[in-house]
């Protein structure tokens, strides 16, 4: 694979205009790759979230390009961006979002099930990534019988279920302890060893630690870090 | 400090040779502090001479089985009960790099704190994936040893963060000519 499953090229962002223009983006580029996690850092208002939310496609540039798995994002249409965006990319957010109605192989299957797939045959799916991980006797649980810990655990099941290969995750770990933080990255680190692309956000040394490259950024730009690196065979 | 305790602790269990206190400390200390044959053997001689070991006879094969005396045992329970004295470490260079070059006109102290920070980074993720290899039931101790450098490396981020955001906050003071007391050092400040 020679696709780098995220690319942001000289990406800005501004919002406001005249004298209230912020400035949130000045021309990053970064590229995550298959089988990479990837950690961005950064002080506050340094345009961690501005980064995440572009590559997401939950926002667009003032700027530069954004291509996931290769398709830049600015010559699509609305329902092709929703799409991609259902079938690539999976998001990950501090508090978990597991739909609390719905068990945990049922919140994994759901994103299968939006995009068309049969009830049983996601559901199945569903069991076998929560087996995958470990996880296979949480499966008919609903969220408020999983621990925090757990339900990050499913959400990044979740986030990265059927064709999706792009994970970002911001602060995932921030509403857990340390030890049980470790162990939704190690879920993280094990689904980018195993072929995913990963994008962490985070303000935690010891988490930014798991990645394999921490790009820093202040003020907009990236001050340090291999944002961007040569193609290579995922491992 | 201290193969000198750390030998004492070892012989709290029981007599031991030279070269089983040789082994047993590195092994105890996750294999992090390789020590040699002879300077167990001075630290030997020199706890026999100040009292606090024994030398019993040497064996057929000529080896010597050390044991603690009294006042031995009483140093080794002196020293778990005594907290390390962490204010006598020595001078960091780390720190009176970034104290000169937030005070020095022309260097971007950010630049400098940024070099610091992806290095010291790189140092975590190699102990991250270090740690991950360990396992905890059979090398509690090495595990104990990779997490102290995981925690000194992110204590160290952690400063150069606040460096930052109180240089970027109080702005970088550019001293005029100092007429420094030779008393005015850190130490003396304490």
């Amino acid at each position: 694979m020679n696709t780098p499953a995220l690319r942001l090229t000289d990406v800005v962002r501004t919002h406001g205009g005249g004298d209230t223009l912020v400035h949130a983006l000045r021309g990053v580029s970064m590229e995550v790759w298959p089988g990479e996690l990837v950690a961005v850092m950064g002080p506050s208002g340094s345009g961690k979230s501005t980064l995440l939310n572009l590559a997401g496609a939950l926002d667009r540039p003032t700027g530069g390009e954004v291509a996931i798995d290769g398709v830049t994002l600015s010559g699509l249409k609305p329902e092709q961006l929703a799409q991609l965006r259902r079938r690539r990319v999976g998001v990950v957010f501090q508090s978990y979002n597991l739909i609390p109605a719905l068990t945990a192989a049922e919140n994994i299957a759901l994103p299968l099930e939006l995009d068309g797939q049969a009830a049983l045959a996601a559901r199945q799916e569903a069991r076998a990534v929560l087996k995958d991980l470990g996880l296979g006797g949480l499966a008919d649980r609903f969220p408020d019988q999983l621990s925090g810990g757990q339900q990050q655990r499913v959400a990044i099941a979740r986030a990265l279920v059927g064709e999706r290969r792009l994970v970002l995750a911001d602060e995932p770990t921030g509403a857990l302890d340390s030890i049980t933080g470790e162990e939704v990255l190690a879920v993280l680190r094990a689904r980018c060893d195993g072929g995913a692309a990963g994008l962490l956000v985070t303000h935690e040394p010891r988490h930014a630690a798991w990645a394999d490259r921490v790009v820093y950024l202040r003020d907009g730009v990236v001050v340090d870090g291999t944002a961007v690196r040569d193609a290579r065979v995922p491992a | 400090m201290s193969v000198r305790l750390g030998l004492l602790a070892l012989l709290a269990e029981g007599p031991r040779y030279g070269a089983e206190l040789k082994a047993g400390f590195e092994q105890r200390t996750g294999g992090t502090w390789p020590v040699n044959v002879g300077q167990v053997y001075t630290t030997l001689d020199r706890l026999e001479r100040d009292g606090l070991v024994t030398a019993g006879e040497s064996d057929a094969e000529g080896r010597i089985r050390y044991a603690l005396t009294v006042a031995g045992h009483d140093a080794v329970t002196q020293w778990w009960r005594t907290p390390v004295d962490r204010q006598a470490t020595p001078r960091d260079e780390l720190v009176i790099k970034l104290a000169i070059a937030i005070t020095s006109p022309g260097v971007d102290s950010a630049a400098v704190a940024q070099a610091q920070r992806s290095a010291t980074m790189h140092r975590l993720q190699q102990a991250t994936r270090l740690k991950q290899s360990i396992d905890p039931a059979s090398d509690l101790a090495w595990l104990m040893v990779v997490e102290h450098q995981l925690f000194a490396a992110e204590a160290e981020i952690r400063w150069l963060d606040q460096v930052e955001a109180s240089v970027a906050r109080f702005g970088a003071t550019v001293p005029a000519t100092l007429e420094v007391d030779a008393e005015d050092t850190v130490e003396a400040r304490r």
